[in-house]
């Protein structure tokens, strides 16, 4: 017993790494750009901006890290938020609808396309990936067919030649502000990180996902959690999708598209954070932080915005592989 | 040409938590078969995994014909002609290549230099080859896929021989076989003994030790023990060696008071192997479910617990009728099954002790579904000291844990979720002696509280040993109910090969 404990207590520099690296990334990224920015970046308002932008991101990724949880994937989450955000902006403009109709009818969207992949992955047994690959294509297209490819906002030109009447609810509106949207991604992160470590229902979705078949056979109900997450996961990037919605006051066909490979990510860097080692809500946050605050240093240097990606990108493979790379003994 | 004979002294091996290895010596030569034997834990896998070059921070020495050589990776002992076929059979083969390819794949990796074609002839000359030499029947173009276990280790040890081969290491070749492929396996080991190779044979199954080997090397805890003539020894002191004392009793059966019917099955049938199956458990009852390999035990375990679909017959538990069409509907019902393999079914291997103890039993441990962690340790705690799982504490993945130690915490789980009827399949396939009595004890301890145990295995000994009735399955069906304590090996064995 003596030796177990003396081996646990030498940390080398690679368990240290392979456990804080992200952290470590992210710090030393903060510690960049304050420097460069002679401390602007650092500045409250500046970190109030990289929350504000960060929240969407957030709020989708923790809707992939349901997926992920159970062991699946979801690659449809960039089409749900485009669904959703044209869903309620139409209740408004074009069928003059009131706030929570709006809202519960973009959510009740979302949560029908949950299902139709849960369908998918589970009855029919495509897998993840691609259920949802071919799924991500076909909401794309319900969404663009929806708002017949164009921007739907107030006062649009309706397909008669009238002036559309409907109003976007001012609360509405109020959502995508500050500091509202930076509190309702805060509460999703907490929400989702309590019911995944400390409720009886996170643990059998991480067991479901870690051995299905075991999980089976202990009389976990198997698919019924994977039905869950994914419907929760449709859900969140619904929300997601909303959010845009609330916060550029219109709905671009295909808006939510370009949020998928930034969740996709936050929702990955997040397995390592901390050394937890798998899907996890705080570690999908501070993975949307990594992102969110390279983009924000990177404008306020004056990098151009086409040359950003190599940077994002490159910075993505340092983070990763402090985590990854091992000492081979 | 001169024997080969290998000397390792004095290895050590440490990993992170563990001193697997303390100064173990190990010693045999070419033309004999040598068996390595030991509990779970002791470390032999791991010395033969230094021999094959699997690690390079070990301390020590290895001699081959009393000169030092360097084996630092798989490739050294490879030239040195040392080759080792791991238990998991599926890991060194590439299932969508063909069997020639397959037991070539080596010189396909290594040795074509600034070759780009491959000479599809040659590789399925030499194929044929090396399979006509150990008698083997398989087609070479088959696909790996699609062949059976024990011909999947038939490709293995192949591809092993027809590279340079004084020495084959056979680690648990026989857990996944059938007795006849086993009687086969032993042909082919017996004719590369004939033909000057050294084989070392790790396995737990001593009557197949006495049958094959000509010496046996014991460890424990990492350390060498003894070795030993097999003509020297018997099973009895081998398992005192192992164990480190001496055995009183092999199998401790309790006595049990028996009560009356709880759980009956009538006419179950499946639509794939089991074919209208009638048997009954009584209350305190441990009823063996016996057969060979392939006789449907397996899948009558699972139909039980409701994990395979049925498609007739009935269950009754204390007389009242039940469905069960799902795992979840047999928990509930107070149905435990501790599946046959262990670390894909039975066991969260990345998962600590304490979440895999309280999974079949979690709404115990929750209020208005929150879990409550304290409690989950503490009874974890408990169930740890109870039933001796050997683990430095409750947060230990089970993936650390030896293969006995997973079993106790795969049985364990359901000890918690107070079940009525116990259905155990295969649960001492590759556990240790040590481990195996604590999982007879446990049994006896389950039926002295009044409830149901079935009993699925192979060992045709175990089930004479623990059992009060067995039922004996062929092709599917039950051909036969035996008393235990008026039957035989030779009986049971009789009606599991389909006599009438």
């Amino acid at each position: 017993m003596s030796e177990v404990k003396q081996a646990k207590k030498k940390i080398s520099l690679f368990d240290f790494l392979y456990n804080y690296g992200t952290l470590l990334t992210i710090v030393i990224i903060f510690a960049f750009f304050t420097v460069m920015t002679d401390g602007r970046f650092l500045q409250g308002a500046n970190m109030i901006n990289i929350l504000r932008a960060m929240s969407i991101t957030t709020v989708i990724a923790i809707g992939v890290t349901f997926s992920l949880v159970v062991g699946g994937f979801d690659l449809s989450v960039g089409s749900v938020a485009s669904l959703t955000m044209a869903v309620s902006i139409a209740s408004f403009v074009w069928y003059e609808q009131n706030l929570m109709v709006a809202i519960l009818l973009a959510l009740l969207v979302a949560a029908v396309v949950g299902f139709v992949n849960s369908v998918l992955i589970i009855k029919i047994k495509i897998p993840d990936m691609l259920a949802t690959l071919a799924s991500m294509f076909i909401f794309n297209g319900v969404a663009s067919t929806f708002s017949k490819g164009k921007i739907i906002s107030q006062n649009m030109i309706m397909p008669n030649g009238e002036t559309s009447v409907g109003m976007i609810d001012p609360i509405f509106r109020s959502f995508g502000k500050v500091p509202t949207i930076i509190i309702i991604m805060v509460c999703i992160v907490a929400a989702v990180h309590v019911f995944l470590t400390y409720t009886k229902h996170g643990r059998y979705m991480y067991v479901v996902g870690g051995n299905p078949e075991a999980a089976r056979l202990s009389g976990v109900k198997v698919n019924k959690y994977k039905r869950i997450a994914y419907i929760l996961a449709a859900i969140l990037a619904g929300v997601g999708g909303i959010l845009l919605a609330a916060r550029i006051g219109q709905s671009n066909p295909s808006g939510g598209a370009g949020y998928l490979m930034e969740s996709v990510a936050a929702a990955y860097i997040g397995f390592s954070i901390a050394g937890i080692g798998k899907p996890n809500a705080i570690g999908t946050f501070f993975g949307a932080l990594l992102m969110a605050a390279l983009s924000n240093g990177l404008v306020m240097l004056s990098v151009p915005y086409f040359a950003m990606d190599i940077i994002k990108g490159s910075v993505l493979v340092l983070a990763l592989g402090l985590t990854y790379y091992k000492n081979k003994n | 040409m001169q024997a080969f004979k290998i000397n390792m002294k004095d290895i050590s091996i440490e990993f992170p938590g563990v001193r697997a290895l303390k100064n173990a010596h190990f010693t045999t030569e070419g033309g004999r078969v040598h068996a390595l034997i030991g509990a779970n834990g002791a470390g032999k896998s791991t010395l033969m995994k230094v021999l094959s070059g699997a690690y390079d921070h070990w301390t020590g020495a290895i001699d081959i014909n009393n000169q030092e050589v360097e084996i630092h990776s798989t490739k050294d002992a490879k030239k040195l002609g040392i080759q080792i076929v791991y238990q998991e059979v599926d890991v060194a083969l590439i299932p969508y290549l063909s069997v020639a390819e397959n037991i070539l794949v080596d010189g396909m990796v290594n040795d074509m230099g600034k070759k780009q074609w491959i000479n599809w002839s040659y590789i399925n000359r030499r194929a044929k080859e090396v399979l006509t030499r150990l008698n083997v029947n398989i087609p070479v173009e088959k696909k790996v896929s699609e062949l059976s276990l024990a011909e999947k280790q038939m490709v293995l040890i192949a591809r092993a021989i027809q590279q340079k081969c004084s020495l084959l290491i056979l680690d648990e070749p026989t857990a996944p076989l059938s007795n006849k492929e086993t009687e086969e396996l032993f042909r082919v080991v017996n004719e590369l003994k004939s033909d000057q190779v050294g084989v070392i044979f790790i396995s737990h199954r001593l009557p197949e030790i006495f049958e094959i080997c000509d010496d046996i090397t014991i460890m424990r805890d990492g350390e060498f023990v003894t070795q030993k003539f097999i003509s020297e020894t018997n099973e009895k002191e081998v398992i005192e060696y192992m164990l480190g004392k001496s055995l009183d009793e092999s199998f401790p059966k309790t006595d049990v008071a028996i009560g009356d019917v709880a759980f009956e099955v009538k006419n179950l049938t499946d639509a794939h192997i089991l074919k209208d199956i009638n048997l009954h458990v009584n209350k305190g009852e441990i009823v063996g479910i016996a057969g060979l390999v392939g006789a449907g035990k397996t899948e009558l375990c699972k139909a039980l617990f409701g994990a395979e679909p049925v498609t007739g017959g009935e269950v009754y538990l204390h007389q009242e009728k039940i469905t069960i069409q799902h795992p979840y509907h047999a928990v509930e019902k107070g149905i435990a099954l501790v599946p046959e393999e262990r670390r894909k079914e039975g066991v969260l291997v990345h998962e600590p002790v304490y979440s895999n103890l309280t999974l079949s039993s979690l709404a115990n441990f929750t209020k208005n579904g929150f879990v409550n962690f304290k409690k989950e340790y503490e009874v974890s705690k408990t169930l740890i000291r109870d039933l001796g799982i050997k683990t430095p504490d409750e947060f230990q993945k089970v993936e650390y844990l030896s293969g006995g130690n997973q079993q106790k915490v795969a049985v364990g789980k359901w000890l918690i979720a107070d079940a009525e009827v116990y259905i155990f399949d295969e649960p001492t396939k590759g556990v240790d002696v040590g481990a195996k009595m604590d999982i007879f004890q446990l049994i006896g301890r389950l039926v002295s509280e009044g409830k149901c145990v079935v009993y699925a295995s192979c060992e045709t000994q175990e089930i004479l040993g623990i059992t009060d009735r067995v039922y004996v399955m062929y092709d599917g069906r039950i051909a036969k109910e035996l008393v235990t304590k008026q039957t035989s090996e030779d009986e049971i064995l009789y009606y599991s090969a389909g006599g009438q």
